[in-house]
């Protein structure tokens, strides 16, 4: 399948007084149509930034480069501020993490879903209506027609996402990216927007790109995991490859701080990672992650080089954990299975 | 919303009872008001004679009840000066407060949103840099020095303006830029933090993001939640600008009523000075009340449910 989005080498530097800091340092990643790419990792591993220097909405101050960085075979990086403008909201959408606080307490609902459709294709009002009203009930509204005339502030939080979901949508994107969608909402209220987003993504043929800390939403939809380290992707690979055969330190300690029912024994203490991630100002040559790491040698402090399988699965460490080429993903699912 | 509007229009009944008591005993503030209207050459007797023709002599409950009935019906009882019914006098002259109100409070509203929405857009630049100081000195500057710069400028080196009067449009022209001007630092400085504000808020970023052009995003997306505020501190200043253009229309002699209010203070004629307090401080708390129910209306938070 064609790739949707690729990237190669994106950097984002943000000057500031006490130096520049590196919150994006140089990552590669493609998405392909109707493909889910999960982007794992802590506050500041720059997965926020990476998602908005696509869209181009990274703050002034902040500067953003890359050898590569194409969009359905746009280049996006000379791409005029009127063509951004013109694929975003209708070629990519972007859902945020904060409902409460994402839509326009200003205007209905009605107003602010037939926006983007009005901006972007020549259709009438009552057109633009119609098509809200269908979205809406796609998403799980009930009430559409009547919903349409509130505002945000008389909606819930698993509401008010559900009409950014029905926002992103209205003109049928090629790519969607959502970070931390379910972050601000209840438990039982994430489940339902994360499968009604796969089912959505499904349905439609888009690509989605998931920004996420959580594993365990990354293990119910990702067909593809990134995992982000102070700015740097550490690994990258299928989810079967990433969760059955972790090849990163920083992933390994990731996937041990995740319960597992039938593995993880009642009384057993959850894994962590001691430290704390680096200050990104400045050059840092080497592995970001040593200062954390077990298995730690001098070598770390070094260019690290990357590891790559022909499947496709990446990881950035000096240490060589096995071939991994040789390791078709099925079978290594299976011999995990076994063993659990 | 109904609830709202009518605990802001309680509140204001309150305060317009206060303030009526307050105009009047005005008239008792200023010494025996017996004794100033009969003149300094009076002798006792008279001003006992004078005491009782205005009712001096009576219990002040009485006194007040009685005012404030013919108030409420617009009789605030005859000019000690013009021998006129003072609601006569005043409604000639209010007018021209009123226009200048208006034509103050739109140079206002006209020139400090603009600035105030060009200096959140680019903070610290050249412009933000300009509208501080345009901001500073109109804060800075009291307002009847403005206005006597104003004449030697225009009236008295240009000679394009006429320095006093109230015959015609040429006339509003310099007492609408220093009314306005006084207003406008206030109404700039909360345009631009509330657009500040309102530009770093999540449902701009989501405006962006659904791909709308930066004018769009400014001013329907931006500057609708910014305005709010704004909207009512210029109703405020609007209550204040009728009631307070005393200075303004004293220097430029513009016949209103602060003029007039001005005038009657100098000749001690205190049913006019009473009647002109109870009036502007009524400007005062109907715009104060306005200004309420325009937030409420304009903020569908408090609109709705």
């Amino acid at each position: 399948m064609e790739n949707i989005l690729s990237v190669r080498g994106l950097k984002v530097d943000i000057p500031l007084a006490a130096g520049t800091l590196h919150a994006v340092r140089g990552i590669d990643f493609e998405v392909r149509r109707g493909e889910t790419l999960c982007v794992v990792g802590e506050s500041g591993s720059g997965k926020s930034l990476t998602s908005l220097a696509i869209m181009g909405l990274l703050p002034k101050q902040a500067q953003r480069s890359a050898d590569r960085l194409d969009f359905a075979g746009v280049d996006l990086q000379h791409a005029s501020n009127r063509d951004m403008r013109k694929l975003r909201g209708d070629r990519i959408s972007m859902i945020f993490q904060e409902p409460m606080t994402s839509l326009n307490p200003a205007y209905t609902i009605g107003d602010q879903l037939t926006e983007a459709l009005l901006l972007h294709r020549k259709v009438g009002k009552a057109a633009a209506r119609n098509r809200a009203i269908e979205l809406l009930e796609k998403v799980g509204i009930t009430a559409a027609a009547s919903r349409m005339k509130q505002y945000p502030h008389q909606l819930s939080g698993g509401l008010r996402q559900r009409v950014m979901i029905a926002m992103a949508l209205m003109c049928e994107p090629d790519l969607i990216i959502a970070d931390e969608p379910t972050t601000a909402l209840d438990v039982t209220i994430q489940a339902q927007i994360l499968r009604l987003l796969k089912d959505l993504q499904r349905e439609l043929n888009m690509a989605m790109i998931l920004i996420t800390h959580d594993l365990g939403v990354v293990a119910r939809v990702a067909d593809k995991v990134a995992i982000m380290y102070a700015g740097e992707m550490v690994e990258a690979g299928t989810v079967n490859e990433v969760f059955t055969e972790p090849r990163h330190p920083y992933t390994r300690g990731l996937l041990r701080c995740i319960p597992v029912p039938g593995r993880t024994k009642a009384g057993e203490h959850l894994g962590s990672i001691p430290g704390i991630v680096p200050s990104l100002i400045g050059n840092m040559p080497g592995c970001a992650f040593r200062s954390r790491c077990d298995e730690a040698i001098p070598a770390c402090a070094a260019d690290i080089p990357k590891r790559l399988s022909s499947s496709g699965h990446l990881y950035r460490c000096v240490h060589d954990y096995g071939p991994l080429s040789s390791l078709s993903s099925s079978s290594g699912l299976q011999a995990k299975s076994g063993e659990a | 919303m109904l609830v709202y509007t009518l605990k802001r229009l309680g509140l204001a009944l309150l305060v317009t009872l206060a303030v009526s008591m307050l105009s009047f005993a005005l008239l008792y503030l200023s010494g025996d008001p017996a004794a100033a209207i009969a003149g300094e050459t009076a002798s006792a007797s008279d001003i006992e004679a004078v005491r009782h023709y205005y009712g001096f002599d009576r219990p002040w409950v009485v006194q007040y009840g009685e005012w404030m009935f013919n108030a409420i019906r617009g009789d605030f009882g005859e000019s000690y000066y013009f021998k006129l019914p003072v609601s006569q006098l005043v409604s000639e002259r209010l007018s021209v407060t009123m226009i200048l109100g208006v034509c103050g409070i739109s140079f206002a509203l006209l020139t400090a949103v603009p600035l105030g929405v060009a200096a959140a857009v680019r903070p610290n630049s050249f412009i933000d840099r300009i509208a501080l100081f345009i901001s500073v000195m109109g804060q800075a500057m009291p307002s009847f020095w403005f206005g006597l710069v104003l004449i030697v400028i225009f009236s008295i080196k240009f000679r394009i303006l006429p320095p006093s009067g109230s015959d015609g449009w040429q006339n509003f022209v310099m007492p609408t830029v220093v009314l306005g001007y006084y207003a406008m630092p206030a109404i700039m400085r909360l345009t631009r933090a509330g657009m500040l504000d309102v530009l770093g808020a999540d449902y701009v970023r989501t405006a962006r993001a659904k791909g709308a052009g930066e004018f769009r995003v400014m001013f329907k997306h931006a500057l609708r939640n910014a305005i709010i505020p704004v909207v009512s501190l210029a109703a405020v200043q609007m209550g204040f600008m009728l009631g307070g253009s005393i200075v303004v229309e004293s220097i430029f002699a513009l016949h209103g009523a602060g003029y007039l209010a001005w005038e009657s203070i100098g000749r001690n004629d205190l049913p006019t000075v009473q009647a002109l307090i109870l009036i502007f401080s009524l400007f005062y708390i109907v715009f104060t009340f306005l200004s309420d129910l325009l937030n409420a209306w304009l903020d569908p938070r408090m609109r709705v449910g």
